[in-house]
Formats: structure tokens, sequence, C-alpha cells
């Protein structure tokens, strides 16, 4: 049961990275008294794509709202590169469930739009807008309003505003828990080839065992509230070869079955 | 409607109405209803005259400065309600009971204070307006998707950045509806502020007109405002459903 036994095989011979976000005993008490998070502490080590993963209701969106400032914590605290986090920040950028654009803008204003608010030239923030809509795959979109995409693409031009901003942490949460399955499939192989290509540090909400074990660097599970990490686990699946070869690996099988096994009683 | 084959249109019970207000008038039964063809050619003599006109210009004025002020109070005023829980609980009390409130017996108290002019009718134009702008301000920014409240704070927008640009433009089709049904209560507004200051625009000529028994002059000068009124209601109604629309598609 130690994260170690599926750590081993993928384990790189370099140092292990540092860690860029640092949750420290953080605890959440909703007024009303509920209590979502429970002295809880976790690193998450930089250039990797970590999962929070765990039974509905379990406070995984909580921690992320906190890490992202959104959410005031009933104690603890958050570094976020070792300065402690007392509301949002441009070195983190957020991804919404249901993708939170602005429905009487363009897509080119929609992912230029934290870059405006920072006050960036018009012509400056749109060419750097331009270049992350090509980077989500959506060139020849810029005029469209995200009334005429579908909810992949409207996902991905939330993608796109989170990458506008070269924020160093991106915070995802459920991204595509509101697309359908095919679209979630392509999307999860090119958030892959996005975390290898660009430096940066993915935290990332699901409830899909699946889409965990297939996106993940390292998985974190978290109990029922109060909210507590109960396993690390670092998928040892192999990338970079075909995408529809990892979901048939051996080791992609057993880490799904395994963390089933261990989020099952919750079920019951 | 219809009567065998024809499709009688919707406005055809007026000219029956306006036939039976004819014949109770030619009979003669009481001096304060003349015959309809008396008051529309008694209209078509009035509205012409310099006197209808600078009263009418003068009562457009007051109407306009009075919603462009009710709009620049109540719109901010509405965004805050809906957006900060103290603003909400000190203020909703009191746009809840000024907009229920009889608000005519307040004009004689602005009256006192501002005096026999136009400034007090503008503040009646604003009272009037005012509340039911709030209250649907209020409601649009309630109407908002938290996520996109939540986007603009991860993305570090000030308070202002996120009025300017967030709250205002998704709050934007219950705004327009509060500012067409602040533009309705409005027209009551201006009359009756005229009509109890009594000296200005349209609330002179109405004194004029009824303490000299000038009944003809008197309907042709109702009829104008009723006429007025509605043509107003119904076009901003029709720029609202236009703006809904696009609201609608932007969804």
């Amino acid at each position: 049961m130690t994260p170690a036994s599926h750590a081993s095989q993928a384990a790189p011979a370099a140092p292990p990275p540092r860690p860029i976000v640092q949750v420290e005993r953080i605890g959440k008490v909703y007024p009303g008294g509920v209590e979502a998070l429970s002295d809880l502490s976790l690193d998450f080590p930089e250039g990797q794509l970590t999962t929070l993963l765990g039974p509905s209701g379990c406070g995984k969106t909580t921690l992320l709202k906190i890490i992202a400032g959104l959410i005031e914590p009933t104690r603890g605290q958050v570094l976020v590169d070792g300065q402690p986090v007392s509301g949002p920040g441009p070195e983190r950028a957020f991804v919404f469930q249901d993708f939170a654009l602005l429905p009487w803008a363009s897509v080119l204003r929609n992912v230029a739009f934290g870059l405006e608010l920072r006050g960036l030239a018009k012509g400056e923030r749109e060419a750097i807008a331009e270049q992350q809509i090509q980077e989500v795959g959506l060139k020849g979109f810029e005029q469209h309003f995200p009334h005429q995409l579908s909810g992949g693409m409207r996902q991905r031009v939330g993608l796109a505003r989170a990458l506008a901003v070269d924020a160093k942490v991106l915070l995802m949460d459920e991204p595509f828990s509101a697309v359908d399955e095919q679209t979630r499939r392509k999307f999860q192989e090119d958030l892959l080839a996005l975390v290898a290509h660009q430096k940066k540090t993915f935290l990332f909400v699901t409830h899909s065992i699946e889409e965990a074990v297939y996106v993940s660097d390292r998985i974190v599970l978290l109990s029922r509230r109060p909210s507590q990490v109960t396993r690390i686990i670092e998928p040892a699946v192999p990338r970079g070869g075909d995408p529809d070869a990892i979901r048939r690996h051996a080791s992609y099988l057993d880490t799904v079955e395994t963390i089933w096994r261990g989020l099952k009683h919750y079920v019951d | 409607m219809q009567i065998g084959r024809f499709r009688v249109p919707m406005m055809a019970s007026l000219l029956i109405w306006a036939l039976l207000w004819e014949i109770v008038g030619r009979l003669g039964l009481t001096i304060l209803l003349p015959p309809l063809s008396a008051i529309a050619g008694r209209m078509a003599e009035i509205v012409p005259t310099p006197t209808f006109l600078a009263a009418a210009w003068i009562t457009l004025q007051a109407f306009l400065a009075g919603n462009l002020i009710a709009i620049a109070l109540g719109v901010p005023l509405g965004v805050l309600m809906g957006r900060s829980v103290i603003a909400d609980r000190m203020l909703l009390p009191w746009v809840n009971l000024f907009l229920s409130a009889p608000l005519t017996a307040l004009v004689p108290v602005i009256m006192i204070l501002f005096g026999y002019g136009q400034t007090t009718i503008i503040l009646t134009v604003v009272m009037f307006a005012l509340w039911i702008i709030v209250l649907d301000a209020r409601a649009g920014v309630r109407n908002i998707a938290p996520s996109l409240i939540e986007m603009a704070r991860v993305y570090g927008a000030t308070p202002l950045q996120a009025f300017l640009k967030i709250h205002l433009l998704a709050a934007l089709p219950e705004i327009l509806a509060g500012i067409r049904l602040g533009a309705i209560r409005a027209v009551k507004g201006v009359i009756i502020g005229q009509l109890l200051v009594s000296i200005v625009g349209f609330g002179r000529l109405f004194e004029l007109y009824s303490s000299n028994f000038l009944m003809e002059h008197f309907w042709a000068l109702i009829l104008v405002l009723f006429a007025v009124a509605f043509a107003l209601a119904e076009g901003l109604g029709y720029l609202e459903r236009r703006v809904e629309y696009y609201a609608a598609a932007r969804h």
C-alpha cells in the first residue's frame, strides 16, 4: 500500500522536482458547520500534472479553489513558489468546469481577457491570444462567439485563456466533465501533449479514475469529508507512444483497478 | 377574432368605442363629455400651437433628465446590492418600501424643499423611476453565473473592471427591463409632478383647461398624453425583445 510500489518503475534518475505549490495543514469549515477539509497537507511538484481524485463531495474542488485564492481556508496556509497565498495571483490560472466564457465576446477577446484585465495593449494581447488559440487547435475560430462552438471547443477557449496569461500553475476544475466522451478522449490526449510541451505545473480535479490515470504524473486520493490524503499514486504508464496503446497497457489497467479498489467502499 | 371569413384586426374594437363616445357626446348628456369628433378637431388645433409645443418640450426635458438620473443612480446601486450582502441588507427594505409606496404623497415634500419648478418635477420623475431600475439591476446581477464572477477574480479584475466588463453586460437584459419599467413609471411621475406644481408644462395647461371648463381641450390633451405613453411603452418593449433575443442567442 505504499506509493513507492507504483512509482519505482517510472522514477527518473533526475532529482525530484521542487514543490511549487505547498498546502500546509489546511482546514475548511463552511458556515453552517460542514467540514470540507481537515488538516490537509500536500506538495505539488513543479512541471508535473497532479490530479486530485476522490468520491464526489469530498472537497477536491474546495481544495483547488483554496489554492486559487477564491476560497479562504479556515486554518493553515498555501504557499505558491514559497509565497503565502492571500487571494488570486498572476502565477495561477484557472480552467472552469462550465468554461466561464463571456457570452457576448468573441473567442479572441475571451482568450485575451486575462491580459485585457492586466492592461496590456490591444495589439499585444491579441497577438498572444492568437498564438494560444492556435496552440489549443482553434485557429480560424477567432471571431466566433461561444454559442457558436461545441462544448469541447468552448473548453479549449477556456484553456487558451489560462495559457495566455502565462501562469506557472494551471488549476483545472473537472474541465472535461461537461463535454462528450469522444471529445473528452481527444482532449485528454491533447492535454498530455500540452503538459510535455509547456513548462507548467498542472493541478487537475476529476472524479473519473480512467481520466486521472491517463493524464496524471501523480494522483492524490482524497477521502470523504472532512477530506484527507489517503494515498498518492504515480501511475507507471508509458507516455509518448500511441495514445490508444496506453489505454490497453497493463500498468494503466492495473492502476485503474488499484484506485477503484481503494475508492469502492465510499460508494456503498 | 374572426367574423365569418373576415379576420377582424386587433384595434377594431377601438372603433366601436369611438363610435359610442361620439353618440354619447352628441346626445349632450353632460358638459364633461364632448363628442369625439370635436375633441379630434380641437387636438389638431392645439397641438401645433407654441404653448402646446413649449409644454411638450419642457415635459420631455424633465422626463429625459429624470430618467437619466434614475438610470445613473439605479444601475450602480442595484449592481452593488446584488454583489454585497451588507449593502443589500441595508438598502433592500427601503427599495421595496418606495417601490410600493404611494409616491404622489411625497411630491408636496419635494415641492417644499425645491420649490415650484422644473427641479421638483425632475426629482418626482427620479423618485418614480428609480426603484424598479435598482431592483431589476440587482436581480440581473444575482443571476450571473458564479463561475463568471470567480473568473473575473482569478484573472485579477479590479472591482471597477468587474463592474464594467462583467456585471453590467451579464445583467444587461434585466437592466434594460428595469429601464423600460422605470420609463413607464416616469411618465406617471412627470405628469403627476406637473399637475401638483401646476404652473409648468402640461400641468399648467390642465389647470387652465379644467378651471375654464374647456372640456374639448382637456380631453384632447389627455388623449395625446395617453397615446404618447402607450407608444413609448410599446416601443421600449419592442427594443427589449430585440435585446433579449440577442442575449439568449449568446448563451
